[in-house]
């Protein structure tokens, strides 16, 4: 029994550590722009598919990831330059445009590598297994922790500890007086944006390995996101740190428990979020 | 002379509508009698989304997961247990109304794009019921097989041009009860709530029960729809109430143009039709919805029922988007 609690805790923190480099950026992009991006789950496709075709003609996994994430972080750039900001603080157009990015995206990503689902090959040094007490476990996920678990100190220095990031602060507070004492809020928005999408993209090559690439993933992984940002709380880094790792462990305890109720399983901690603290935990306003 | 002008152009549109939907389809292929039997049903759904989207200002992006919800139970009732029509019928809006009253505890006290978030998980909690449970729903391979109704009227319901006339009585039923509802004093105080809620609290309006209320009555009609695919197209699966639905739906109450009733159910008539044409040719229909939407969006925001109404009245009203923004 310990052995099954074991296994299950430390797949759900893995697939919670992905689930974090995806909700993170949404939960910043939403703090400091206002704006939900319905193409955020896309960013983690693409960003597979792009890390798939690099793999496979370089042979290089670490390669891979980084393309991944550069390209589709350029895409997130274009998309907020050229679009996005025609319509600065307009919630539901630029919800619209991104959800019409996303249909884009979709048929794309359905036109370039077809129909059929992919994995990700597993880089060559992270193969096998490691014995943790009495349980092997799959040396690959502990890895996608660690890496998570970085990217989550990285993020967190990042924002309380440097100037860029009190600046960062600065416009997830009051957008206006950012401005008015002479930060270039926009800059700041479309780094932001960029950044986002790079780290929804590097997530989806590390996830590649193990749960694979296939048409579908994008909104599948969105809604989860979206779950994570709704029981972390908008705009906190802290919260999509607990809210992944809170969803990551509901979702794997559920495909294990319950199986026909899995997805199901997910309105239970966003219920209880909401009625206790309709913010989320660690949301603010 | 711009009064006289826009009676003339809603008596010129009464008529022609009555032609299209009434005196032509007996001339009609069956094809198209098909193609007009989809474009009401989600005319219907167009519409009970507009209660919410338009006549509210909440943008509910798990709209799908009604429709869906209350076809699975039509479905399952109707093939599983041999139900007749009205347990069916009532039992999917009842089913529905029930959930939506669950959700509505969530959602009713958020804003909006926050509403929009929450609106989206739950739709797609509900798409993933219908996906996994695989004993109850047949999962990815949905339920087929779903018999057309005996409705206890002398008629069959097999042939598809009677089926087309009752869909259209239900049509024009559900037409006339959502335009006496958002008519209503209740209708006006939720587009009040639209225009600035704190301004209805200050007033002693209870907002949360009229943004509740809203959501319940919206999904309830959502069911209807949902309902009446279940017999019409006999088969029902996850992807009829998944992300790219809910999109769908908003689509045609944005193209259509929101807070009108009557735009977003001609909004889901050309959705419907461009569905439809556009598959005959070419796989790539969700890269042409993705594009329609952006280009609706930078283009015409407000719709085009509103554009119509514009172009009559002369000069440019604020956006429904930016005002539901």
């Amino acid at each position: 029994m310990s052995e099954f609690l074991l296994v299950q805790t430390l797949n759900g923190l893995s697939f919670g550590a992905l689930l974090f480099l995806l909700a993170s950026g949404l939960s910043l992009i939403y703090g400091v722009m206002k704006i939900v991006n319905i193409a955020h789950g896309s960013y983690f496709m693409l960003g597979a598919y792009v890390g798939l075709s690099v793999i496979l003609r370089t042979k290089s996994f670490i390669l891979g990831a980084f393309a991944g994430g550069v390209v589709v972080g350029v895409v997130g750039l274009i998309m907020e330059r050229g679009f996005l900001r025609k319509f600065p603080l307009q919630a539901l157009p630029q919800m619209m445009i991104t959800l019409g990015f996303a249909l884009v995206f979709r048929d794309l990503a359905l036109l370039i590598w077809g129909g059929d689902p992919y994995t990700l090959p597993c880089p060559e040094f992270l193969r096998g297994s490691t014995q943790i007490y009495q349980v092997v476990f799959p040396v690959y996920r502990l890895f996608v922790i660690s890496v998570a678990a970085l990217v989550a100190i990285a993020l967190w220095l990042f924002n309380d500890k440097t100037l860029v990031g009190a600046k960062l602060r600065a416009a997830v507070d009051d957008h206006e007086m950012a401005g008015g004492v002479g930060l270039n809020v926009p800059l700041i928005s479309g780094c932001m944006f960029g950044l986002g999408a790079f780290l929804a993209a590097f997530g989806g090559v590390m996830g590649g390995p193990i749960f694979g690439v296939y048409p579908g993933l994008d909104f599948e992984l969105l809604s989860l996101a979206f779950v994570v940002v709704i029981v972390g709380g908008r705009g906190s880094l802290k919260g999509s740190a607990v809210g992944s790792i809170l969803v990551g462990l509901v979702d794997n305890f559920g495909k294990a428990l319950v199986p026909e109720l899995s997805y199901f399983t997910l309105f239970a901690p966003m219920a209880i979020v909401v009625a206790v603290k309709p913010t989320g935990l660690f949301g603010r306003e | 002379m711009k009064d006289f002008l826009a009676s003339k152009t809603k008596i010129i549109g009464l008529i022609l509508a009555f032609l299209v939907l009434v005196v032509m389809p007996p001339f009609y292929t069956s094809y198209w009698v098909t193609l007009f039997t989809q474009m009401l049903i989600y005319g219907i759904l167009a519409m009970s989304l507009d209660i919410l989207l338009g006549y509210t200002g909440l943008s509910s992006f798990g709209h799908a997961g009604f429709f869906g919800s209350s076809a699975y139970v039509v479905a399952i009732l109707a093939t599983r247990y041999k139900m007749g029509f009205l347990t069916c019928f009532v039992s999917g809006i009842a089913v529905t109304t029930v959930i939506s009253m669950i959700f509505g505890l969530l959602v009713a006290h958020a804003t909006g794009v926050y509403f929009l978030i929450i609106t989206l998980a739950l739709g797609m909690t509900l798409w993933g019921l219908a996906f996994r449970w695989v004993t109850m729903t047949g999962g990815d391979n949905g339920i087929s097989g779903i018999p057309r109704p005996d409705i206890g009227l002398p008629i069959s319901l097999k042939d598809p041009l009677t089926f087309y006339y009752v869909i259209l009585v239900f049509f024009l039923i559900s037409l006339i009860l959502m335009a006496i509802y958002v008519r209503s004093p209740f209708g006006h105080s939720l587009k009040g709530v639209r225009e600035s809620e704190s301004r209805m609290r200050v007033l002693g309006y209870h907002t949360w029960l009229h943004k509740y209320l809203s959501y319940v009555s919206s999904a309830a009609f959502g069911a209807v729809a949902g309902a009446l695919w279940a017999y019409f197209d006999g088969f029902i699966s996850p992807y009829n109430m998944d992300l790219t639905a809910s999109i769908e739906i908003i689509l045609m109450v944005i193209l259509g143009g929101p807070g009108t009733l009557i735009g977003p159910a001609l909004g889901a008539g050309i959705i419907v039709f461009l569905k439809n044409f556009i598959s005959a040719y070419t796989q790539r229909w969700l890269l042409i919805v993705g594009t329609i939407y952006i280009l609706t969006i930078l283009y015409a925001p407000q719709g085009l029922m509103n554009l119509l109404k514009d172009w009559l009245k002369g000069g440019r009203k604020k956006t429904q988007v930016e005002e539901a923004g």
